[in-house]
């Protein structure tokens, strides 16, 4: 399967390990990808806030060039932001005609012309999920991840792609947490897992945003998750560079690695953790991945119904 | 009469009577110039407009023209001939025609009311008439064919609302047949405590109805039964109903409740028991089941898993388990079916924010039923999961699933009610609790309704004005470890707030039952968009459906409460009563016939036919059809392939004179190339 790939700014950067590791476990997932030549900044989550035309403009670029470039007509995004904001983007231009002529003499002075529609920007999740499938997945297992107690963490935008219809539920998303099932991991319930982290909060009122990077610890921490895998390099950035902030604000002594769904998977599928570019988190992830066991834990015995066990939990119906 | 003399140009004299019905259609039509130009089509003896057709002196004019006029054919251009066919066509009989020598045109529903374009609606009101003109000419004499009805009667369902039809029907002196898919009667009403706003004992007031629906002379009960194919036309049904096998000998059986006692297997009872309780794997719902003997769940049987076992028939005392009972058939006749086949709960797991499933101590609205009725299984204590402990606060949330465009549009109508006896209950079990209503809009319209929310009001129920968010453990606040926290809007405040409590209960909403759709078709009675069976009209028929014959009651047409329930189902009883009290009804002479001495013998309509109405003369080796069985429907009129089937009333001419009436201002390609 061939697609376009918009890799964003934060994955030549910070989130370099992303890039890495979703270029380590393309091959055994049968993805192909083909970066979007010259792309540039996606404009994040500020840039919409202060001018809209020229950040429409921005991406439409993005999308022109992805368009232009003949490889696919599947966008693909890592990063959360850029992915809201090229499909935001597709959305506004089809909607409104008014927008769509004013980036239209934007992109002419550039040589350039897009037609909304004509490409569909999947996030990362998205095409792992939905294109590839559980069952391929399961097929590259080679060293499941047992005993690992993670807890997926979406962020805010992925599940809730504003107007435009999700891959997932938006307010309890599960696609990821049947992907780490696949994997052979324990997935804990993580309620806050569709909670925003706080963008770029830290940069306008670090206490606020140290209170939101908290929660999410706090809560993984709760479950007892060994760590905590994300889809996107701000959140990611958020709860590993914030951590020692927020036990030094809070008095806590949280010690979680926040690692990308892709160096599990690549993990699963037997490749180094070098070369998934684990080592570059700030909380190591070293002591979390020893827990890992080569036996799977042990399935609990059904329980016979007892006198005084409390009442019954609702019967769950069988997964389809 | 062949289709070839129908060709020839009828000398019919027409009246045409255009309907203002007050500004309904006049408001957007101009009735007059539609009269007007309704004379200038040959056939039209008479043209006129009226403010009501349908009123007496309106009537009047049509049976005055026929008899002073000469008037041999009738077409009114009004509403829906679902509203006034019926008028109309007894208006032509008076004056002294066939009434089916009579057309309407629906300029209302198909007109007037469907835009508000003057020029548009009224130009497509001649069309209409044109149309309606161009047909009747063709129409023939008909008679009604009189049908009688068997008094028997079939009620599906044997919840409230079934129980009623057929008490009353029974009571009547008329035999009825009451089917329950359930090994007891009683319905959603038997799992709960207390009926609001009364706070009566729900099975205090039902228990008796179920004993003398089970024991009246004129019921037969078929429990664990189950409809699988349905017959005929109204007063002459034939239901194939299945009689699934319990494994108990009814006629043995003395209902004494040591099988169930024996049973060594306890299986968690998600039927009755809204899955909080248990049960055996021989059981009944509960003690006062209708009928009471046992039904043996196979699937948890040790003796049908496994080969072993047999406690039950070994202590039976009166050797009345039968392991090889086999499903029965019945073969039922009724002249009319009445549907009250109830709703199912909304599953509020549907809505993973709200936990149900995944957080131990958020509870249904109907496990929360079964844990305050005194014969649940915490003996009517409100405790939480673990079986013990009292919650020291309880959220109840209003409007699960209903109102809510992701899930169920409508209102369940009977949520905000039960939300407030819980609270109370609440209130009464635990004193000093506190208790948090959250709710969209507080709807509580009935008798002595409102006052209960007063009350409610007065005793100190918190209540929230919000949609909740979510239902989670996520705690980060002071004081909310251990709790589960409740994430909302109070809309009244303007704010979003956090409320840890220790439950939660769901007040979740009315769905249509799984497999209505499927029930619907077995009947004939279609479903709205919300998936609940549809009367026939919404306010003058609200228990008939389309279909003659088959009736509607309770929740299977829309979410309702007990007395709406009961009203509904003594209502279909009633209407069923007056036809068994007529003895025939003239059903329309709608029906198919073969004009033999050109049939080919092919027999391609024997096939086709859904009802089995055409049978082959072996003889002549021609097909005819059994006019009593046919229902009209014309499928052997288009299959034929000698086209020698005339569907009455819906002749080839008819119809495509009728097309041809509409498309009167269309020019065909034709007539542009030669123009």
């Amino acid at each position: 399967m061939k697609f376009s790939y918009y890799p964003g700014c934060s994955l030549e950067r910070n989130a370099r390990s992303y890039h890495q590791s979703t270029m380590a476990i393309a091959e055994p997932l049968g993805l192909e990808f083909d970066e979007v030549e010259d792309w540039n900044c996606c404009g994040a989550t500020e840039y919409f806030a202060i001018n809209k035309i020229p950040a429409y403009a921005l991406v439409s670029r993005n999308l022109a060039l992805a368009a232009g470039q003949n490889g696919s007509r599947e966008l693909v995004a890592p990063c959360s932001a850029c992915y809201i904001n090229l499909k935001k983007t597709d959305h506004a231009l089809a909607e409104s005609p008014e927008l769509r002529s004013k980036i239209d003499q934007a992109l002419e002075a550039g040589d350039l012309a897009y037609q909304p529609g004509s490409l569909n920007v999947q996030h990362l999740l998205e095409t792992i999920v939905k294109e590839v499938g559980y069952e391929a997945v399961e097929e590259q297992v080679t060293k499941p991840l047992y005993n690992l107690r993670v807890a997926p963490y979406y962020g805010c935008m992925v599940p809730r792609p504003s107007a435009m219809e999700s891959f997932d539920d938006p307010e309890h998303p599960m696609s990821m947490d049947k992907l780490f099932e696949t994997l052979g991991a324990i997935v804990v319930d993580f309620p806050l897992k569709a909670q925003c982290c706080g963008g770029h909060m830290t940069q306008i009122s670090e206490e606020t945003a140290l209170e939101m990077i908290r929660r999410l610890l706090k809560n993984a921490d709760d479950y007892g998750a060994d760590m905590i895998a994300t889809v996107c390099p701000m959140c990611q950035l958020n709860m590993d560079a914030y951590q020692d902030a927020v036990n030094q604000h809070f008095g806590t002594d949280y010690n979680i690695p926040v690692v990308y769904f892709t160096q599990l998977i690549g993990l699963a599928f037997g490749i180094s953790p070098k070369e998934l570019g684990f080592g570059s988190e700030l909380i190591s992830a070293d002591a979390a991945l020893a827990k890992v066991t080569e036996e799977p834990p042990k399935e609990k015995r059904r329980r016979r119904v007892k006198k005084n066990a409390g009442l019954p939990m609702p019967v769950m119906p069988e997964e389809g | 009469m062949s289709e070839h003399k129908e060709h020839n140009h009828p000398q019919e004299k027409v009246g045409v009577y255009v309907c203002h019905c007050g500004s309904n259609i006049a408001g957007t039509i101009n009735c007059g110039e539609v009269s007007e130009w309704a004379k200038d089509n040959p056939h039209v003896e008479v043209s006129r407009d009226y403010e009501f057709m349908c009123a007496s002196t309106g009537q009047e004019l049509i049976e005055k023209d026929i008899q002073e006029k000469g008037l041999t054919r009738v077409v009114v251009a009004s509403c829906s001939p679902h509203m006034h066919e019926k008028t109309f066509r007894e208006a032509t009989e008076r004056g002294g025609l066939n009434p089916f020598l009579f057309e309407m045109a629906n300029i209302r529903e198909h007109g007037s009311w469907a835009t508000n374009d003057k020029k548009a609606a009224t130009q497509k009101a001649k069309a209409l008439v044109n149309a309606a003109i161009d047909r009747v000419v063709h129409h023939q004499p008909l008679e009604k064919i009189p049908v009688e009805i068997n008094p028997s009667t079939m009620v599906v369902g044997g919840g409230i609302a079934g129980i009623t039809a057929a008490l009353d029907l029974a009571d009547a002196g008329h035999h009825v047949y009451l089917v329950e898919r359930e090994g007891t009667i009683g319905g959603h009403m038997a799992q709960i405590d207390k009926t609001f706003p009364t706070l009566d004992c729900s099975a205090c007031i039902l228990t008796p109805k179920m004993v003398e629906a089970g024991q009246h002379d004129n019921i037969t009960l078929l429990s664990y039964s189950e409809v699988e194919q349905v017959d005929g036309y109204i007063g002459n049904f034939q239901v194939k109903v299945r009689k699934k096998a319990r494994c108990v000998v009814e006629e043995d059986c003395t209902s004494c409740g040591i099988c169930e006692e024996k049973c060594p297997v306890q299986v968690i009872d998600e039927g009755y028991g809204a899955g909080l309780g248990h049960r055996k794997a021989i059981y009944r719902a509960f003690p006062q089941a209708v009928p009471g003997y046992p039904v043996l769940d196979k699937e948890n049987c040790i003796y049908f898993q496994t080969g072993k076992c047999r406690a039950c028939e070994k202590f039976c005392p009166t050797h009345a388990i039968d392991f090889d009972q086999e499903d029965e058939i019945l073969n039922v006749d009724v002249g009319n079916i009445i549907l009250a086949t109830g709703y199912e709960l909304f599953d509020a797991r549907k809505i993973p924010q709200y936990g149900y499933g995944r957080l131990e101590n958020v509870f249904s609205s109907l496990e929360f039923e079964r844990m305050i009725n005194a014969s649940g299984p915490t003996g009517g204590h409100v405790v939480l999961r673990d079986g013990k402990t009292e919650p020291e606060s309880v959220a109840i949330i209003h409007c699960v699933g209903s109102r809510d465009k992701n899930y169920n549009e409508y209102c369940s109508k009977v949520c905000c009610m039960y939300s407030l006896k819980f609270a109370h209950l609440v209130h009464e079990h635990i004193p000093g609790a506190e208790v948090y209503n959250y709710y969209i809009d507080m709807r509580t319209p009935g008798k002595g309704y409102e006052e209960f929310y007063n009350r409610l009001l007065k005793e100190g129920t918190h209540f929230v004005r919000g949609k909740v968010a979510s239902i989670s453990e996520a705690d980060y606040l002071p004081g909310e470890e251990g709790k589960l926290i409740i994430q909302s809007e109070n809309t009244l405040l303007g704010k979003q707030q956090r409320k840890p409590v220790d439950m939660v209960i769901l007040s979740a909403g009315m769905d249509p039952q799984p497999d209505a759709e499927e029930i619907g078709q077995l009947f004939k009675a279609g479903c709205g968009n919300d998936g609940f069976f549809s009367e026939r009209h919404p306010k003058l028929a609200p228990v008939a459906t389309m279909t003659d014959g088959i009736f509607i009651a309770g929740a299977c047409q829309g979410p309702k409460d007990i007395p709406e329930s009961v009203a509904q189902g003594g209502a279909a009883a009633s209407a069923v009563a007056k036809l068994i009290g007529q003895g025939t009804v003239m059903m329309e002479p709608i029906r198919a016939s073969v004009r033999e001495e050109e049939c080919s013998g092919c027999r391609i309509c024997n096939t086709m036919c859904p009802y089995n109405a055409i049978e082959f003369d072996e003889e002549k080796e021609v097909s005819r059809v059994i006019t009593a069985l046919c229902q009209g429907c014309g499928t052997c009129v288009a299959a034929c392939p000698s086209g020698v089937i005339d569907g009455a009333h819906f002749t080839n001419t008819q119809v495509l004179s009728e097309i041809n009436g509409i498309l009167w201002d269309v020019q065909t390609e034709h007539e542009k190339a030669t123009a």
